[in-house]
């Protein structure tokens, strides 16, 4: 039996990884698109952010002060069982958020939309953002966090299905170069392109594709993985690079993520996760163990699932 | 731009005016003294309210920086900074002249740049220039270089994120000339010469059948 505290405790540790510790997949992925970066200025920012990750953990300091959205994804085990049930787990995690924000500290970026009180927790009316998903045959609890900016980089575009994959291309690279140009998008960054379902679906799943799958990792499908490849390296073709200077690094790496959609259209959306890629996951185990990762794991093969049953 | 040549200058906040006639674009700055925090927040309350500011702003510093702090109010009263990012500029457009005449500051320092009209038109006649942050989550870094809080302003009505954060700073940076003396700007030159490479990424790509109302169609212009 999984408890409230646990959650709470497990949640609080995630977070401040998240806040700290820039995933190894990501560092390794800036790593190599400094290798081939030839245009002094960006590398100049790219050595700055690498500096920027190291003194984050030799100081235990947050990296990057805009806390973005710190928001939860869970995916629970079929079989797994919380001690008050998913109430009480909302609550730790809500609570977990507003611990963390005052230990950390993390900067209370959550206020009202309209009168723009703050609460200085990060908490409010449907913050933190939790989304769910369930894997079968299983009795654990995985928590993953993530922290992205939202201010730029993202779009969404009903397109139709005589736009074809030239009008994602062309969308894509829409999308990078009004954001990317004195970088808004805070780029190079790791690309979640969500393709088909309804509008709102398909909002949320370009977002996770950005932030739920981790640098290197393609699509199970060859075609879908051979796209995802020619966007990172129309991506890279643009000229652009960190803040916008000259260069080839607007890109580390591009996850394509389709839903079922309607038969007269095929919506688009492209959304960038930034220099500072927070997210960390802890897998809470039925006994109550927990295990610490940076790999969402959340794509599964059953969450990607087309068959009836 | 593939062999720019930087240098590493390091001013003593508040700064003086010939420290900021040898600064030119894309040289790399830190900062000794003191700063202070202010954006829309404090914009809104001084320039839009004419409310009279809670400090001297001309005698503290003028320095103002576009930025909110990861920071906490502790039990005892104190403060804890870990982390400091800047927010992006271009939104605090409309209120710069009138804050340049009221704060008598001679260096933004923020994310992103203004637009470019704004250097030849309010930064130029007011002797100031624009520093941008690097990268641009060095939360970590600029958070390193903040020696102390000495101050606090309006946290009450605005909040951590939007108060008056007066900081007491060592080799805080680094931060990157966007905007000299002159108003040459560092990514109206990226611009430039992206700009050249934009069409040829086209070619070949149709319009989509249904098009969007939009406010800019060139692709070599700025959203901002």
């Amino acid at each position: 039996m999984i408890t409230e505290n646990s959650i709470q405790d497990a949640a609080l540790a995630i977070t401040r990884q998240a806040a700290i510790r820039i995933p190894d997949d990501y560092r390794n992925g800036i790593r190599n698109i400094r290798e081939t970066e030839q245009n002094s200025l960006s590398c100049f920012v790219l050595d700055t952010m690498i500096d920027n990750w190291d003194i984050a953990v030799a100081d235990q300091r947050p990296m990057c002060a805009d806390t973005g959205l710190p928001r939860y994804y869970v995916k629970f085990g079929n079989e797994v069982s919380i001690k008050g049930g998913f109430v009480a787990l909302e609550r730790a995690l809500r609570r977990a958020t507003a611990e963390a924000t005052q230990t950390i500290p993390l900067r209370p970026n959550r206020v009202h939309p309209l009168t723009r009180e703050d609460f200085n927790n990060n908490v409010g009316a449907r913050a933190p953002e939790i989304e769910y998903s369930v894997e079968p045959d299983a009795d654990w609890l995985d928590i993953t966090t993530v922290h992205k900016g939202g201010l730029f980089g993202t779009d969404y575009r009903m397109l139709f299905p005589g736009d074809g994959w030239d009008g994602v291309k062309k969308m894509f690279l829409d999308t990078m170069i009004q954001f990317g140009r004195r970088g808004l998008a805070c780029q190079p960054a790791i690309v979640g392109v969500g393709v088909g379902g309804s509008k709102d679906a398909c909002m949320v799943l370009g977002k996770q594709a950005a932030c739920l799958r981790v640098v290197g990792d393609r699509h199970p499908d060859p075609k879908i993985a051979e796209l995802e490849d020619e966007l990172k390296e129309l991506g890279n073709q643009i000229g652009m690079g960190p803040m916008g200077f000259v260069g080839n690094s607007m890109v580390v790496d591009c996850h394509i993520e389709v839903a079922h959609t309607h038969t007269g259209g095929m919506p688009v959306s492209i959304h960038s996760f930034c220099l500072s890629s927070r997210r960390a996951v802890v897998r809470i185990n039925g006994n109550g163990d927990t295990e610490f990762r940076t790999d969402p794991q959340w794509f599964t093969p059953y969450h990607r699932r087309e068959e009836l049953e | 731009m593939s062999n720019f040549r930087q240098k590493i200058v390091r001013l003593q906040a508040p700064v003086s005016d010939s420290d900021l006639k040898q600064l030119e674009i894309g040289d790399v700055v830190y900062f000794d003294g003191v700063i202070y925090t202010g954006r829309e927040g404090v914009y809104r309350k001084i320039v839009d309210e004419q409310l009279t500011p809670p400090l001297d702003l001309s005698k503290t510093s003028n320095v103002n920086f576009h930025c909110s702090p990861a920071a906490a109010v502790q039990a005892d009263g104190s403060y804890t900074v870990g982390a400091v990012t800047a927010t992006a500029s271009f939104r605090f457009s409309k209120w710069m002249q009138k804050w340049f005449d009221i704060s008598g500051c001679k260096v933004v320092i923020g994310k992103g740049g203004m637009p470019v009209e704004d250097y030849s038109q309010v930064f130029v006649p007011t002797g100031a220039v624009y520093l941008t942050t690097v990268g641009y989550g060095t939360g970590a870094l600029l958070g390193r270089g903040i020696k102390q809080v000495l101050d606090v302003h309006w946290l009450e009505e605005l909040g951590i994120a939007q108060a008056i954060w007066v900081l007491d700073v060592a080799e805080f940076g680094p931060f990157l000339v966007e905007s000299d003396l002159d108003g040459n700007s560092l990514f109206e030159q990226s611009n430039r010469a992206i700009d050249e490479n934009i069409e040829s990424l086209y070619k070949g790509l149709k319009e989509p059948a249904l098009r969007r109302f939009g406010e800019t169609t060139q692709r070599t212009d700025e959203v901002i």
